[in-house]
């Protein structure tokens, strides 16, 4: 290790590490919120609607609380009181932790059930008898739009705000955009090609399923809770706010938490009235979702329609980009809602400099919220975006890529440049990373192989897309913008912190504001302080999630947590290590300045041999007699980051497809990826996160249809019918990357946790376009299952085209 | 995803499992419970007692007797799919053994739950009726064979009386080729079938002497498809015989409509299914 601070290049950052979680994960000894068994613990269960918009005549709980075993039914009179459910970005109708006299959407929460068993509690609220009177239901988004009837009868209008840029919020200069591209449509050598497509709803269905345990201690007037969270200091914060209470009098935990992909960011109504029942009963309370109250009532993401056109010459230069869509909120707005779509704009013009007008309403309708979900925003924007390229480059007869780098904003524009609503972006060479794509898949190869096979009378395509992400979220300034946090009484927006404590024994503690829900953390953190401190990775512990001890952050989403609780933790450790330092200086009688920290200790430059261990450096600083004068003991550190901007990580995706034309089934040959997301600390690490998000993205394009029926059902609630893919579904992928660091961190690093998701849907959409398209094919919408791709080809056949 | 109460129990012989099941109302069988645990999971249904017929002895072999297999109740899907004998003589059974669900489900799902669950989608009731196994039902009453084609009655219902356990269903050793396709949910071979076929036939002197077809996914019970035996025998088996065949698919079933396809493309498919089994079916007969 040498002695410069700095992104090091030497083994640490950079270099594999194995997960240190695993071996707890693997053998069932981590310890998951449904493991909790805490004395006198009660269960509850929710009575929930099975109508989708409904009048709640009368709930009837006398033959449920009779019941063996039954605590307490609890309707929305009991917890009036506390008001609607905390929310963070408050614009629509809130929720109300338990439904009054109306339902708004299938699986709505109309009473709570505190039993001795969960079972029991089944039991119970299965013979809770609400009377309800059904009413008609608004699904339909283009029917939603049109205020034809109101989701919510004291609102005026379904629809909350349209996210419209760029530039953003500047009327005028909206206008004007919208009047180059009115005037490039008007040129006689310009096409416009427009697609209108779904961006189905989607269910995360984390394979740990939401839990939350809530006791009241009475005599200290404190709650701890247990959640399966994403957001441990945001939950403390919520439920001191509903309570009344101060930070101190909540502690939230989240131990291992079984994957999250945005549904575990929120605070959840669930949470709340576990809180109040263990008050109300003084007794533990838990509460852990089966698998069909995650399906139905934990928050959806998605679920947009929009038109997406594209105006350019017929050689691929293009003039202007629209998208003109409405995005579903669902019946009530959570922590975020509303704001997802507006993540879509930022980058709603991807890695291109063309005049862009976007433009995504925000609408109620009688349906779960939806909410943030890997990539929230961006994987939509996307989409729209490269699959409308997509249908232009078909159209004008040119290479997809061609045209695609014909458009890029070119590398010599950074730093400075800034995004369609004049957003500044922080690095980006995005030409260089689509060559590296295509060099690396031989795409000419691959194009030649698929016309060869082509005309054999098969239906093989290829599918390109290129994306860029705003995440690492700073920045900090976004305070600013509304995004506070302060209804979880958090002021702070969006920094990060970190503590590194060096023991006296001379291994270190590591506590993050941040935890996991799968990434890695404890073996990311313990590299960036073992890079700065050069104590070996097995002697560092990372603790996380805790909110009586771990410093405030605000939580791991938006593939933030690397980028800015990560920079904080190398900050601190930077800090301990200026003071062992002075430590080790005291003890070799040397100045501070000649000390190389290395070999898991540090000595003197030019003397190697006169060596002091990391023991020796704590020891000194455990012993305050012994340390010079004005030298407080201890050694540790706490460290703030505030980044000054997101970060805009990158890439370029391929896929190859053929598709059996006698049953629509596709089946994906290749997927090659080469994404950007600046420096790697744990290649291992970030290409599993690339797999995840990828599985994800080409599980919407294939798979998953979170939508609702007319009738405001949701026939999903099982992976029987919610298919999800497995490794079986998927081929090897093929992981590459360039790397353009950011200078907004001192880690270089941007983010990973999404980039897979935001790239992959359009990719394998395009590829199954490309293939179907002899036949006319012109698009398909998600999930491409066989019946639908059947049903475009026997459209095409019979109509010689289809929309 | 919890069951309403129930009781449990495991008796150590056939003789007593088909007396606990005749003197106890709402008594099921529970085998690998790969689909009635799920259910009573759901609360879709809720028996009051399961008995548990893994204990058994006896019923956890596949047999080779001479004219004919026979696979015992608590044969899994696992075991059906990599038995050599199967494979010889019932490819189309070892198939769709193969393809259903994941390793999980076949090492703990049993080939006679899968054929007494009768699920509209499944793989294997589909096999067994194509080729003509015969069903072999123990009560406390005695025992009783039922042909296949009179087994499937409707959507998860079979000729099996609520006292009676499925002991071992029987195949016969008939010479010629068998065979199974389907288009799973997800695609490919995966997940339970948007529609399947099953078939069997044997071909002598250059021609298909005898067939039987069995569709799954499209109709309310695995159905025989008689029109295409009838189109198909005595043809050569050329794939243009084959795809005139394959047409009549559907002639007496009613398509029915679910989340992964609607009727006109499960019509299709079980067209498709039905053309891609002969062929393979006649590859390996001939
Ligand atoms: C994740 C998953 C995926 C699946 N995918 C597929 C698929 O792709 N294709 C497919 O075909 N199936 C699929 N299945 C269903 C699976 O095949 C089941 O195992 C099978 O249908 C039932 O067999 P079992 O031994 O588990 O029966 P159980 O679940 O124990 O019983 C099912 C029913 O049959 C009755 N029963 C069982 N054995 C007997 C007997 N010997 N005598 C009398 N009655 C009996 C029971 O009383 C019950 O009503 C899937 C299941 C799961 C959980």
């Amino acid at each position: 290790m040498g002695g410069g601070v700095g992104v090091s290049t030497t083994s640490v950052l950079g270099g594999v590490v194995k997960r240190r979680e695993d071996p707890a994960l693997i053998r069932g000894t981590g310890l998951y919120v449904d493991d909790l068994q805490l004395p006198g613990m009660l269960h509850v269960a929710f009575v929930r609607s099975p109508y989708a918009h409904a009048r709640v005549v009368s709930v009837d709980a006398s033959d449920a609380e009779a019941m063996d075993g039954v605590r307490a039914v609890y309707t929305a009179a009991d917890v009036a009181h506390l008001g609607d459910l905390v929310t963070q970005v408050a614009v629509g109708k809130l929720r109300p932790l338990l439904a009054g006299d109306k339902v708004n959407h299938l699986g709505e929460a109309v009473a709570m059930v505190v039993a001795d068993s969960r079972y029991g509690a089944r039991d119970a609220a299965d013979a809770v008898d609400v009377e309800y009177d059904p009413l008609d239901p608004v699904i339909d988004l283009k029917e939603a739009a049109s205020d034809a009837a109101l989701v919510h009868e004291d609102m005026e209008s379904n629809v909350l705000l349209a996210w419209e840029g760029g530039p953003w919020g500047d009327e005028e200069a909206i206008a004007a955009t919208q009047q180059t591209i009115a005037d490039a449509k008007g040129r006689d050598d310009t096409v416009s090609v427009s697609i209108e497509a779904v961006n189905q709803r989607l269910l995360p269905m984390p394979m740990e399923p939401r839990s939350v345990v809530a006791d009241w201690n009475v005599g200290y007037g404190r709650f701890t809770v247990h959640s399966s969270t994403q957001i441990a200091h945001a939950l403390a914060g919520g439920i001191a706010q509903t309570f009344g209470l101060s930070l101190t009098d909540v502690r939230c935990i989240a131990p291992e938490v079984g994957g999250g992909f945005g549904c575990k960011l929120n605070v959840y109504n669930d949470e709340i009235l576990v809180c109040f029942a263990s008050q109300q009963l003084g007794r533990p309370v838990k509460f852990t979702e089966t698998r069909r109250d995650a399906a139905g009532s934990t928050i959806h993401g998605r679920g947009w329609v929009a038109t997406a056109t594209i105006t350019g010459t017929g050689d691929g230069q293009i003039l202007g980009y629209e998208l003109d869509g409405i995005a579903d909120m669902g019946a009530y707005s959570q922590n975020f809602t509303v704001a997802i779509p507006f993540l879509g704009l930022f980058v709603g013009a991807g890695q291109y400099s063309f005049p862009t007008h976007w433009k995504v309403a925000c609408v109620h309708t009688h349906t779960m919220t939806t909410d943030a979900y890997r990539g929230a925003g961006r994987p939509e924007a996307a989409y729209y975006l490269e699959r409308a390229i997509d249908a232009y480059a078909r159209e004008i007869g040119v290479d997809p890529a061609e045209v695609r780098r014909k458009n890029f904003i070119p590398a010599d524009q950074f730093p400075g440049a800034a995004t369609h609503i004049g957003f500044p972006m922080d690095t980006g060479d995005y030409e260089t990373n689509l060559d590296a794509l295509l060099e690396t898949a031989g795409y000419e190869d691959l194009k030649a192989e698929r016309d060869r096979l082509r005309a054999e009378g098969r239906l093989v395509g290829l599918g390109l897309a290129t994306y860029v992400e705003v995440c690492g979220f700073g920045p900090s300034a976004l305070v600013d913008l509304g995004f506070s946090w302060a209804a979880y009484k958090i002021p702070s927006g969006f920094s990060g912190s970190g503590l590194v404590r060096v023991q006296a024994d001379g291994t270190a503690s590591v506590i993050i504001g941040t935890g996991p829900t799968g990434q890695g953390h404890q073996t990311t953190w313990a590299q960036i302080v073992s890079n700065q401190l050069g104590i070996p990775v097995e002697n560092i512990r990372v603790s996380h999630g805790d909110t009586a001890e771990s410093p405030l952050g605000i939580g791991t989403f938006g593939s933030r947590s690397a980028a800015v609780d990560g920079s904080a933790t190398y900050e601190a450790a930077n800090k301990v290590r200026a003071k062992a330092a002075d430590l080790a200086a005291h003890l070799l009688e040397a100045s501070a300045d000649d000390i190389v920290f290395a070999d898991g200790g540090a000595h003197v430059a030019g003397s190697p041999d006169q060596q002091v261990s990391w023991s020796d450096i704590a020891t000194l600083a455990y012993q305050p007699h012994r340390l010079p004068e004005g030298m407080e003991g201890g050694l540790e550190a706490h460290a703030v980051f505030s980044p000054g901007n997101a970060t805009w990580p990158f890439g370029s995706h391929l896929a190859l497809v053929e598709v059996d034309g006698d049953t629509g089934d596709v089946k994906l040959l290749r997927y090659i990826a080469m994404d950007d997301c600046g420096n790697v600390i744990n290649p291992m690490i970030v290409d599993g996160q690339i797999h995840g998000g990828l599985a994800q993205g080409i599980g919407q394009a294939m798979f998953e249809d979170g939508d609702y029926e007319a009738d405001g059902n949701l026939l999903k609630w099982s992976f029987v019918e919610y298919p999800l893919p497995t490794s079986a579904d998927l081929p090897s992928f093929e992981l590459h990357r360039t790397v353009t660091p950011t200078d907004i961190n001192p880690l270089g690093v941007k983010g990973i946790g999404e980039a897979g998701t935001i790239g992959s849907a359009q990719t394998v959409v395009n590829a199954v376009v490309d293939a179907l398209s002899p036949l006319g094919v012109t698009h398909v919408d998600m999930p491409l299952r066989p019946k639908r791709v059947w049903a475009a080809i026997q459209a095409a056949k019979t109509n010689g085209s289809v929309s | 995803m919890y069951p309403r109460s129930f009781e449990y129990v495991s008796p150590g012989s056939l003789d007593e499992a088909t007396s606990v099941l005749a003197s106890t109302e709402g008594a099921k069988v529970l085998a690998g419970g790969m689909s009635l645990l799920p259910l009573m999971k759901l609360r879709l249904f809720s028996p009051d007692v399961l008995v548990d017929i893994g204990r058994i002895p006896g019923l956890s072999s596949i047999s080779d007797r001479g004219d004919h297999l026979a696979i015992g109740a608590m044969v899994s899907h696992a075991a059906t799919a990599s038995d050599s004998a199967i494979a010889e003589h019932a490819a189309a059974l070892a198939t769709a053994a193969s393809w259903t669900g994941d390793v999980q489900v076949r090492n703990q799902g049993t080939t006679c739950g899968s054929i007494a669950h009768a699920d509209i989608a499944a793989d294997q009731p589909s096999a067994a009726l194509a080729l003509g196994a015969t069903m072999v039902a123990a009560s406390a009453g005695g025992v009783r064979e039922i042909a296949a084609s009179d087994f499937f009655v409707d959507t998860l219902t079979t000729a099996l009386e609520p006292g009676e356990i499925l002991t071992e269903i029987r195949i016969p050793k008939q010479g010629g080729a068998s065979a199974y396709e389907k288009l799973g949910r997800r695609g490919g071979h995966t997940d339970y079938a948007v529609a399947g076929a099953a078939v069997w036939l044997d071909v002598s002197d250059g021609a298909v002497s005898s067939a039987r077809v069995a569709l799954t996914g499209v109709g309310a019970k695995p159905t025989l498809a008689e029109g295409v035996v009838e189109a198909l025998v005595g043809t050569d088996g050329s794939d243009s015989a084959i795809a005139a065949a394959s047409e009549r698919a559907l002639e007496g079933v009613t398509v029915l409509d679910d989340l992964f396809g609607t009727v006109e493309y499960k019509a299709h498919l079980a067209k498709v299914m039905t053309r891609r089994a002969l062929q393979q079916a006649v590859a390996a007969a001939t």
